[in-house]
């Protein structure tokens, strides 16, 4: 089997193509969907795809280790906004009865 | 074609198409688990790139603790047995094509850009240089990320824990939780909590 040499060899561009597949699949789940924590699911792949853009970066390009750096606190970052964010989904179903963010539409009762 | 480019290819087709299910699948615990596929497949890209101890902290921080958080975030906040665990997709259509062009600017400006890129290096192991950064030029940021947590956690214990009845529509009673110098609210509230929840799940 022959395959064309920009096939044959994953590099730089390969990993980039994947992350902005991931984007904006994350990206479509965040403004399509409807349930909060789908809304949540979306934005964790915007990270992951950035995260991956860092990492490929180090690898192929000038970028060396502060990229892992950088996807290390992504990481971080992304553990503690996860958990305030379904702390928040709880209060919104405890309040409303519903995730829907449609129906979430009033400040105070 | 070596092993390096099939696990690429591989691995690609799993994070892309797991990714797709968790975006228009309508049942959320089957997207909840899409994105563990879309997870750990990144896991395995960051280790085909030499940053093993992202992969590893991927598996740990990802996989074992955002998506078993999600997971329960989906259960608890799901009415009834399971049985609406169905979502709505709304705008599909125009939201598709918007992203459509947004995905291909992107890959467009991605594959036409001349990175500056350096020569490959050969995979030594990045544990021990990445603990020595940690301890010298990233030592506030880590510490500003510890505090950080800290906050997240003590956070979301606080607002989790403060539990309430759900509003039912039509009907408006107070919280659950009422003053104590009432003397027949120790009777009064399982019944209004239970009536909520009858009138809740119909």
């Amino acid at each position: 089997m022959v395959l064309p040499e920009w096939l044959a060899e994953p590099g730089l561009n390969h990993f980039l193509v994947v992350s902005a597949v991931l984007f904006s699949l994350g990206l479509l789940a965040v403004i399509s969907r409807r349930n909060i924590i789908l809304v949540l699911m979306g934005i964790e792949l915007i990270l992951n795809a950035a995260n991956l853009n860092f990492v490929a970066f180090s690898r192929y390009g000038s970028l060396s280790l502060d990229g892992h750096m950088i996807a290390l606190f992504v990481i971080i970052i992304a553990a503690a906004e996860a958990a305030v964010a379904l702390a928040i989904a709880l209060n919104i179903y405890n309040r409303f009865g519903s995730v829907d963010v449609e129906l979430i539409s009033e400040l105070k009762e | 074609m070596d092993l390096f480019a099939v696990v690429f290819y591989l691995f690609a087709i799993l994070i892309i198409g797991s990714a797709t299910l968790m975006v228009f699948s309508k049942n959320i615990v089957h997207s909840a688990f899409a994105l563990m596929f879309t997870l750990g497949g990144l896991a395995v890209f960051y280790a085909l790139l030499y940053a093993g101890f992202v992969a590893v902290t991927q598996l740990l921080v990802y996989v074992g603790g955002i998506l078993v958080l999600i997971l329960f975030g989906v259960m608890l906040t799901t009415q009834g047995y399971f049985e609406k665990v169905k979502t709505r997709t709304v705008n599909l259509v125009p939201a598709t094509i918007f992203t459509a062009i947004v995905g291909v600017l992107l890959i467009s400006v991605f594959v036409s850009t001349d990175w500056t890129l350096a020569p490959l290096r050969d995979g030594e192991s990045t544990m021990t240089a990445l603990g020595e950064l940690l301890m010298t030029d990233f030592m506030l940021p880590f510490q500003v990320a510890g505090v950080l947590l800290l906050l997240a956690m003590i956070g979301a214990v606080l607002m989790a824990s403060r539990t309430r009845t759900p509003k039912s529509p039509g009907s408006s009673y107070g919280s659950p939780v009422s003053s104590p110098d009432s003397p027949d609210s120790s009777s009064q509230s399982p019944d209004s909590s239970s009536a909520g929840e009858e009138s809740h799940k119909t």
